[in-house]
This record gives C-alpha cells, structure tokens and sequence, in this order.
C-alpha cells in the first residue's frame, strides 16, 4: 500500500504524454481453442475421494485394525479385548436376543422420557411466546436448569419415584426438555418480521399463523433443539442405568455394561459400548441427517 | 364501484410509533386519496414516513388521528385485500417453491382452493416469466426474480390494491430498470391499483401516475403531483421536486 503510495507520488505529473492510441474491436465469435477443457467428468478416483461417507469409512477401517494389532499385541482380554472379540461378542449378543433386548429396554425408556420432554417443552414454549410474563417464565427456568446436568438429579428421582423407570424417565424429561424449549424459543424470536408481516396480510391470526408460519419458519431451530434433546437424552440414559441399573428390573444397554464388568466379560462390555456408539450414530447421522436434508436443506436453510 | 369514488382514502392520519427511549410522530396529518388504476407514489426522504404510512394503509398500525378507508371501510387490521409487496428478499416462505408460494397466499387468505388456485398461481407466474422456476425453491432464484414472485403473488390474490415498500430499493441497477418496465407492463395488463413507496425521484416518475411528495420529521404532505408524459416533462418534474426536496434540507440545515 505505502510503495504504491510512494510511487503515484514520486511520478511526475506529465500533462503532455499520451497514451498510445488503440483500435476498439468487437469479437463476433468466443475464439474457443479446441484444446480448453470446458467441462470434462473427474476421474472415478477422484469422484470416490469426494464421497464424505467413503472417506469416514476408510477411517474406521484405519482405526478398527489399529484396535485390532494394539489388542493383539496386548493380549489381555480382561484390559482391552481385541476387534475381533469385540465384534463376535456383539454378533452372539445380537444372535441370542440379549443385546436386542437391552436396545429395546433402554430405547424403550429414553421415548417414553424424549415424548414427555417434548411434550413439555411445546407448551413451555406455547407459553412463552403467549406473554411477556411467559417469556420470562422460560427464559428464567431454563437458564436456572439447563446448566443443571440430569444425573444430579438421580438421587432426588430416587427418593420421589423409586427404583424404577420412574425415575429414569423423571432426568431424561429433565434433561430434554431444556434444550428443546431453548432452542424453539429462540427460533420462534429469530423468524423475520417481513415473514410474520405476510402472514398477517394472508389474513392469518393466531394459532393458525402459529402453525402455517412461525413453526415452519423457526423449524431450523427446532431441528436442532431435538437433536440436541437427543444427545443429551442418550448420554444420560446411559450414565443412570450404570448409577442404578442394578434394581430396575429387565435394565438396558448401561445396566447390560455393569452386568458384565462386574463378571469380567470384557468383551462384552465392549460390545454393549459399541452398540451404545451405533444407536448413537445411526439417530443421530441417519434420522436427523435425512430430516435435515429433506427438510431446511432443500429449503436453504442450513446455516 | 363507480370511477367517481376513491379508492383508498386517506383522512388527517397521523401515526406514532414507540421507541425504547421517544416517542415518534412518523406522520402528521397526511391527507390523500387513491383513485382505481392509479399508480400512486409515495416519495419523499428517509424519515418522512413513508414506509409507516404504508404499513397503516395495510392495516400494520392504527393511527393515533384520523381515519383510512377502502372502498368506505374502516381499516383495521392487516387483510388479503391489500397485498403488500416488501423491499427484503426474505419475504417469501422459503419452505415453499415459487408455485406453492403463490397457492399457500391465495388458500390461506381462503380467496381460492385447489385446483382454482392452482391454476391462478400458474397464470401469474407465467406474467411475471418464472414459468421455468415455479418448482424452484426461493433460495435459487436471484433478487430480482425473488422480487417477480412478491409481485405474482400480491398480483394473484387482486388485491383491491397492491402496497409496494420500495419493492425495487435493493436490487442492482439494472435489473432495478428492467423491473421497473416489467411493473408497468404488467400493470398495461389489467390496471390493478397500486400504492407505491420510493425515495427515488426518477423511479417515482417513471412508476408514478401521480406522486405525493412528503416533508420530514414528522412526515406532512408537501405536495400532490401529475407524473410526466413526456422524457422533457420528466426532466422538468425531477428539477421541480429536487428543488422542493432541496430548498427543505437548506432550510433544516439552517436550523442545526
């Protein structure tokens, strides 16, 4: 910048030089030279290389034979049992309905407490943006429980419901419902005022805007409010079944991990934490993913 | 409806708006009355209150004096028979493509349904030339073709009259020329009335049929003129109006 400076200053000012005259010309046709690609396929190795899901896989493969050669190496299957153990562990538990059935305990509880949540939340949130006061209400809630972690809650959830699902379902509803209502209501906040002007001018009032504009509209927030809810649901409906998983009676995948730690089954441990990882996965990349890409994706939404 | 009835008639409105910290008199007031078929401009500065005056017309805001009326009835609250076309791109549903758009207006104010609005929306989509992009998603299309959809969609629901917000104010000048030409060739086609909001001279000219001329803080009416006929005509009004428009800023310059 200063040298150009310096330099527009340092040239004399000559009044009299002239730039050379040049011809106009006006090209009737692009000149097109036959060598320039204008638009050639990439080679199939490079198309493969841009597949996000193949590169991912070709990770896992990576670290699964890593796993495989540290476990072998070690050869201790009550420290750190190998992939293959692993896996053929998790294969038999699949096999003879143990594993199926903790999934199931565990899915089983983490809806009932993530259909709860969610129902709470909506009206959370239906009471927010009703009033200023409900506003309030909320905002001063979730900032009061939301950085509450949900296990802290278990002793509590203990003494009120029991050693049973109740109370399960008591911290998950805790731990969902925050997160949903949080992220509703700043998405409710966040929908443009020409939007909520249109609506209006259609003629729309109410619940009727309420549901054919501002749900739609702050659906990208929504979105992510139940992925979040999600999260925060799995993770603690793990770590409370390993709390307390002992007495709840048929108990699910976390009850399922303590069960066969305390019988030094470690491959069995790592199985139920591979499956733990895969449920974890396939909501979280192949449900939401497909929501969110049929969804605000098409729509341009994705932020 | 007779020819010898306005419109839309506007009756000493005066509008205040609510900041944190004041109290805003936007217009002070403003009397004026649209005619069927006119292409009537709103034209002054920022601060003038043009844009909240349009708002009230579209039912947004009541007035804290005076009266506005549509066809002899009271406004009151925002309705499908004034369609309001905004400045922002973002007015448009973006979980609806071009069509949809267009069809959710005209279900949801229950003007038609169906297959009667489908093939409405198809019609006006057509005027506007996105017959291509009726199945686009609002995301893809540029500004400009955003701004045709605001237009086919208040143009669909024949609104008793169109509220245009500086409809053109954020596209590039180009394509802003050649909506300009589009509006009126569309408005050649079925003479829809139209209130429209624009702090350009030039373009309030060439839209306008007539244009009110307001005055600052707080707005008032400075003046209510014929647009030109003629490109000398033209030249005159715009150095007749940036006079106006220019001996107010001396004045408020003197005043500080």
């Amino acid at each position: 910048m200063s040298s150009v400076v310096h330099r527009l200053h340092s040239a004399p000012l000559d009044t009299t030089r002239q730039n050379p005259a040049r011809p106009e010309f006006i090209r009737q046709d692009p000149v097109g030279q036959p060598t320039t690609v204008v638009e050639k396929p990439l080679s199939f190795a490079e198309r493969l290389y841009n597949q996000a899901w193949l590169r991912k896989l070709a990770i896992l493969a990576v670290l699964a034979v890593a796993w495989e050669i540290y476990g072998r190496y070690l050869d201790n299957d009550l420290l750190f049992p190998t992939f293959s153990a692993t896996v053929s562990a998790f294969l038999k538990g699949m096999a003879d309905g143990t594993l199926p059935a903790r999934i199931w305990g565990s899915l089983k509880v983490l809806l009932m407490g993530y259909a709860v949540g969610v129902v709470l939340a909506t009206i959370l949130t239906g009471i927010a943006i009703a009033s200023r006061i409900g506003t309030d209400l909320l905002e001063t809630l979730t900032s009061m429980f939301n950085p509450l972690p949900a296990i802290a809650l278990l002793p509590l959830a203990l003494i009120w419901f029991g050693l049973g699902n109740g109370s399960l379902v008591f911290v998950l509803v805790h731990s969902v419902t925050w997160a949903i209502a949080l992220n509703t209501h700043s998405g409710f906040l966040s929908v443009s005022r020409t939007l909520k002007m249109v609506g209006r001018n259609y003629g729309l009032t109410g619940a009727s805007l309420i549901r054919k504009i501002l749900i739609p509209a702050a659906f990208p927030s929504i979105l992510t409010g139940l992925k979040v809810g999600w999260a925060f649901a799995w993770r603690t409906l793990i770590a409370a079944e390993l709390v307390f998983g002992v007495s709840s009676g048929s108990g699910g995948l976390g009850w399922f991990i303590y069960e066969n730690k305390n019988m030094l089954d470690i491959p069995n441990v790592f199985a139920g934490l591979l499956t733990v990882i895969l449920i974890g996965l396939v909501v979280e990349n192949l449900i939401f993913q497909t929501i969110e890409r049929k969804t605000i994706g098409e729509w341009g939404m994705l932020t | 409806m007779g020819l010898d009835t306005p419109l839309l008639e506007v009756d000493g409105v005066t509008l205040q708006y609510k900041t944190p910290q004041h109290l805003v008199t936007a217009t002070y007031r403003v009397d004026f009355k649209v005619w069927p078929s006119d292409r009537f401009v709103l034209l002054g500065p920022s601060g003038c209150g043009k844009s909240t005056l349009l708002k009230a017309v579209g039912g947004y805001m009541a007035p804290t004096e005076g009266q506005i009326r549509l066809r002899g009835r009271l406004v009151t609250d925002p309705g499908p028979d004034r369609m309001m076309v905004f400045q922002e791109f973002d007015q448009l549903l973006p979980w609806k493509t071009v069509r949809q758009n267009v069809v959710f207006a005209l279900e949801a104010s229950g003007r038609l349904t169906g297959r009667e609005a489908e093939e409405r929306a198809r019609h006006y989509i057509d005027k506007v030339n996105l017959t291509k992009f009726a199945d686009s998603y609002p995301h893809m299309l540029s500004g400009g073709m955003k701004q045709r959809v605001a237009i086919a969609r208040g143009m669909a629901m024949e609104p008793d009259i169109l509220l245009m917000d500086e409809p053109f104010a954020a596209l590039d000048a180009l394509t802003r020329r050649r909506m300009q030409d589009e509006l009126l060739s569309l408005w050649e086609g079925t003479r829809f009335t139209v209130l429209f909001v624009t702090h350009s001279i030039p373009e309030a000219i060439k839209i306008g049929s007539r244009i009110l001329l307001l005055s600052p803080h707080p707005g008032e009416v400075k003046a209510e003129l014929n647009t030109a006929t003629s490109p000398s005509e033209a030249m005159e009004l715009e150095g007749r109006i940036q006079h106006m428009l220019f001996a107010e800023q001396i004045e408020e310059g003197e005043n500080v």
